[in-house]
């Protein structure tokens, strides 16, 4: 029987997860003698003040979503996909690619095609590990893990050898042609008359995120495959006895994980950087799997997670620029949400459950 | 290439498969017995940091080295309870804690020493010496075997013949003893050693426990041995290295000194020599840099015999359904 109620479960034990991963970040924070609240305060300011905080939150946001719908829909097929990072950085090999190879006219042409470009590489590195573990039984977590180190040493030689512009000594492409440059917010919504800053980085890539966590949900909730999806993640036995192909699931899961990582390389690459430098995801690919834990691999929950995380990533460079406080920090308040949320969610249920289930009898 | 260089680059390859093999037959206490565990990285990474922090205070290696164990220890329990208390996610609780590590040890550094998130360099007694084994000395001048003997035997700190101890202390413990019977039982089948009046949970504890002090130890040499002092990220993967390691080996001791060894050797190697030229092909460094990880891949598919990590692996272990 399932004890707790499905709202609490899906809303009570991540909101109680989260206020223990926040009560230790501000024991922390007192721990090195700073004021948790005033830290917070300026967090606020920093991250959603203003629309220059505003642009660079929507900025992160932007990212983690991609990276955190490439963690879950891998997570409903059972797979542990580590390898968002990996599959993000060869997704800007990918995007940058396509931006140098043409000269675009009009970035309306160019994002589409930087969109195949980024997916399918990001899709085609996330295949390899996929391959292996579909039909060699290779653990995912170990190759994924493997292929991460092994991006970033391909951007590493790519970069340094073959795609640095003559002359100069920065191992980064050269930058993009002007055609490719992404409409800002500030360029969007001026168009209707909203001001909103200019030096921020956020752009069309975030409602292009947006769209992806629709597409996302109609994938996973309303199409065969994504059915097939959930029944292999939930007993791959059962899902043999049904008629699925474990090796087509584990693919196409994988693929579409990959895409979506590689698809993330239009808002850093494209969007901010408008060149390829070596490490420009930053991470965000691990970040993904707080964000997806933390939104219990849903899109909505996605979404709001994103942004939280986009909050928290803004208000901590803002924490480092005006206190004592290092950009660490994230990390560290990362590293608790993971932890409380994806690995210790059971210390919050189990008491959970003993309170349902007393006012249960005390109701009967 | 003379013999001198042969030499030094063996050498190295001594020093830097140290931590590898420290942290790899970490990992298979831990893996032996049923949990996974991805957190080598963190755990190493933050015993690093306490030990420079601790042997940069008290000036002696000896306490740094216990704190690094004291750090190593309590992400071990985290861990421990996360992946068997709570039977959680084990992989999700290994990601958590390598976090943990790489944040947490720059905030500390960054509030205790102010020094952008590194530690004082340390020296004298803050460090593990190299000890001259006897008759290194006297031995020097013999042909071949002298300088083999004096350079690359010789003159290694503490913990490097303390590794290498550990690969038949393992063996024997895994193979020879009933705590290592269980152990291996516990990681295939630990409904058979709960039935047999073993308690499941207090054997895994003790294996992420052993994991936890070797972890520690492997930490504390890359702060006092192998470098003097703690710099951000210092375990520049390695604890991933160890893991690929401990695939290659097939989870099992001696071969985990072999794979440790080979993977120790592809990075001295790297730090040697920038690229390779080997006849007119040039071999680019980032090449040898991936080559730990591209092998495992290899291995892991298959191509080269096959692994087969321990049944239980991964799974929580529930008593009654």
């Amino acid at each position: 029987m399932e004890i707790l109620p499905k709202w609490a479960d899906a809303v009570l034990v991540p909101i109680f997860s989260l206020l223990i991963a926040f009560a230790l970040s501000a024991l922390v924070i007192i721990a090195i003698g700073e004021d948790p609240v005033a830290a917070v305060k300026m967090m606020v300011t920093g991250a959603v003040g203003s629309t220059y905080g505003w642009g660079y939150t929507l900025y992160y946001a932007t990212n983690f979503m991609f990276t955190g719908l490439a963690f879950a829909v891998a997570f409903h097929a059972a797979m542990f996909n580590i390898g968002a990072e990996g599959q993000a950085t060869l997704g800007g090999l990918g995007v940058a690619l396509v931006c140098l190879a043409v000269p675009w006219p009009h970035w309306a042409l160019a994002l589409p095609a930087a969109m195949v470009g980024g997916a399918l590489f990001g899709a085609a590195f996330a295949a390899i590990p996929a391959w292996l573990q579909a039909k060699r039984g290779s653990h995912i977590v170990i190759t994924t893990i493997m292929f991460n180190f092994i991006s970033a040493s391909i951007l590493n030689f790519l970069l340094v050898n073959m795609l640095r512009p003559k002359g100069s000594m920065d191992p980064a492409t050269a930058k993009f042609p002007a055609g490719t440059n992404l409409p800002t917010l500030h360029d969007i919504l001026g168009v209707f008359g909203i001001p909103f800053s200019r030096a921020a980085p956020a752009n069309i890539a975030f409602f292009i995120a947006l769209l992806a966590c629709v597409l996302v949900w109609l994938l996973i909730w309303r199409t065969r495959i994504g059915y097939q999806i959930r029944a292999f993640g939930k007993s791959e036995s059962a899902a043999v006895y049904a008629g699925i192909s474990p090796v087509k699931i584990i693919m196409v899961a994988m693929l579409i994980s990959g895409a979506l990582a590689g698809l993330m390389a239009i808002n850093n690459v494209m969007g901010e950087a408008e060149r390829l430098v070596l490490n420009s995801v930053e991470g965000a690919g691990f970040i993904g799997i707080a964000v997806a834990l933390m939104g219990r691999n849903h899109p909505f929950g996605i979404f709001l997670a994103a942004i939280l995380f986009g909050f928290l990533y803004q208000g901590g460079a803002e924490l480092a620029l005006w206190t004592n406080i290092p950009r660490e920090l994230i990390v560290v308040i990362q590293a608790l949400v993971i932890l409380f949320t994806g690995a210790l969610d059971n210390m919050v249920r189990m008491p959970l459950e003993r309170i349902f289930l007393a006012f249960r009898r005390g109701k009967a | 290439m003379d013999f001198a260089t042969v030499l030094q680059v063996l050498d190295s390859t001594v020093r830097l498969a140290t931590p590898l093999l420290l942290a790899c037959l970490a990992g298979l206490f831990s893996e032996r017995s049923g949990i996974f565990d991805i957190g080598l990285e963190g755990k190493m990474l933050a015993a690093a940091f306490l030990s420079a922090a601790v042997a940069a205070v008290t000036g002696s290696v000896w306490w740094g080295l216990l704190a690094g164990i004291g750090a190593s220890m309590f992400l071990s329990v985290i861990h421990g309870l996360a992946s068997i208390t709570f039977r959680g996610n084990q992989l999700i609780s290994g990601v958590a804690i390598n976090f943990l590590a790489a944040g947490l040890t720059v905030v500390i550094a960054q509030d205790w020493f102010d020094q952008g998130g590194r530690t004082p360099s340390l020296g004298g007694d803050a460090r593990f010496g190299p000890i001259t084994l006897p008759l290194a000395d006297t031995l020097r001048d013999v042909p071949v075997f002298g300088p083999i003997y004096h350079d690359l035997i010789s003159g290694h700190t503490l913990l490097v013949y303390f590794a290498l101890a550990m690969v038949p202390l393992t063996w024997w413990l895994l193979y020879r003893t009933r705590f290592g019977l269980r152990l291996r039982a516990v990681g295939e089948n630990p409904a058979a050693v709960d039935t047999a009046g073993v308690s499941v949970i207090g054997l895994r504890f003790a294996a992420v426990a052993i994991c936890g002090v070797l972890c520690g130890i492997a930490g504390a040499y890359l702060a006092t041995a192998l470098q003097a002092g703690f710099v951000k990220d210092m375990t520049a993967g390695r604890g991933y290295i160890a893991l690929a390691a401990l695939i290659f080996a097939k989870w099992r001791p001696w071969y985990a000194l072999s794979a440790t060894l080979l993977f120790g050797f592809l990075q001295a190697v790297a730090l040697r020599y920038q690229n390779i030229d080997l006849g007119g092909f040039v071999v680019p460094v980032q090449f040898m840099d991936a080559l730990p990880y591209i092998l495992t891949v290899i291995i892991l598919a298959g191509f080269v015999g096959k692994a087969i990590p321990p049944r239980a692996g991964g799974e929580p272990y529930v008593k009654e359904r």
